[in-house]
């Protein structure tokens, strides 16, 4: 129990390091961590990601409280490992509210954010490969997929009222 | 007066609120801070908010989260980040917990099954959306393109952990900015030599 303990606060604290992008930008690195240990399925992951999308609060927070709690059945290991996922942030942004001025112009610090944009882009749209197999599994769900990303691009429909639909629609179809 | 208990209680249930009714992660949370504490609370004045804004998101993590220990810290020094910090990721870990509990107990019901089936294709859709929204604000330069072509190249040939594949893209800004650095001082450098050319002449 101890050794899980220590590797999930690891994992979930190196989740929250290098998290650049906030939410979906995570679930890479999310998705890589849980792969190599083994603490969801893919499958599982998905939900996940809707249940957050769903609820209030941060994707990768939110994440890190269910894992815990699925892979220990303890709360006290989901809060530690919530509190891990969040200790990366807590000391980051401590060290720039002191620094706020000389980093806010900081031409080094803008150059290197310009250059982990398009990377977190590429990540996100590596999530959504890796997620497509467990996910996209016949023409229904290839349809409700194509749909989401048009209506989302020509509408500014809300996110959970897409997913809800869709939760409806596999209701009646299958 | 500072860090009175009372205002320290008054800061974790405004977070509190604000966690517990912004749905849809951190950039829905934006305009509700900003009526929390520019408006109503006044703990903080709008230009500072909007600096905040763009600030918070440079550093990794949720970026509501980031922006409440940045607000908390500001506000009232350490105690009113851990505050804010607690505040705001609270009630979604409660409420996430009464979901791992109770999912364990549904998650084999059938129509829950062919509900989370639907759903399942239209996460992966809203996920390809925000890559493609974000890539709307960018500026395609060569150097950037490269960056992302490099990165998805990489991700879908190697197992390689995404944290490195972030570390690359800095590495990439800090040789981008180092080249422009030196460049700068050439020119600088030429501009003086023609200036005392001149001077000498």
């Amino acid at each position: 129990m101890p050794k899980l303990i220590i590797t999930l606060m690891t994992s979930f604290f190196k989740i929250g390091l290098f998290g650049f992008g906030g939410g979906y930008a995570m679930i890479s690195l999310l998705q890589k961590e849980l792969e190599t240990y083994g603490w969801l399925t893919m499958q599982e992951f998905v939900d996940i990601i809707a249940i957050a999308q769903m609820t209030p609060g941060a994707i990768a927070v939110n994440s890190g409280t269910f894992v815990g709690f699925e892979s220990s059945s303890s709360i006290i290991v989901s809060l530690l490992v919530t509190m891990a996922v969040i200790a990366p942030s807590f000391i980051l942004v401590l060290l720039l509210a002191n620094y706020f001025k000389k980093v806010k112009d900081s031409e080094y610090i803008k150059t290197i954010i310009r250059y982990i944009r398009p990377a977190v882009i590429g990540l996100i749209l590596l999530a959504a490969f890796s997620l497509i197999g467990t996910s996209i599994v016949d023409i229904p769900t290839f349809l409700i997929a194509i749909s989401v990303i048009g209506i989302m691009l020509k509408t500014d429909t809300d996110p959970i009222a897409l997913i809800v639909i869709s939760g409806i629609f596999g209701a009646f179809i299958y | 007066m500072k860090n009175s208990p009372k205002k320290l209680f008054k800061m974790f249930i405004t977070f509190f609120k604000i966690g517990l009714f912004t749905f849809g992660g951190g950039l829905a949370m934006i305009p509700i801070m900003e009526k929390e504490f520019v408006d109503n609370q006044g703990w903080v004045d709008k230009e500072r908010f909007v600096n905040a804004i763009s600030i918070t998101q440079t550093v990794p993590g949720s970026v509501a989260i980031n922006m409440s220990i940045f607000f908390g810290y500001n506000i009232a020094g350490f105690a009113g980040a851990l505050v804010a910090a607690i505040g705001i990721a609270l009630p979604s870990f409660f409420v996430i917990l009464t979901i791992a509990v109770v999912f364990k107990n549904f998650s084999d019901n059938v129509i829950v099954q062919n509900v989370l089936k639907g759903i399942r294709p239209a996460v992966v859709g809203l996920i390809i959306y925000a890559g493609l929204d974000l890539a709307k604000y960018i500026d395609w330069t060569p150097p950037l393109a490269g960056t992302i072509t490099l990165v998805i190249l990489i991700g879908l040939t190697l197992a390689v952990n995404p944290a490195y594949l972030i570390l690359m893209a800095i590495a990439f800004g800090t040789i981008s900015y180092k080249k422009k650095l030196f460049k700068d001082i050439k020119v600088k450098f030429k501009e003086a030599y023609q200036e005392v050319i001149k001077t000498n002449a």
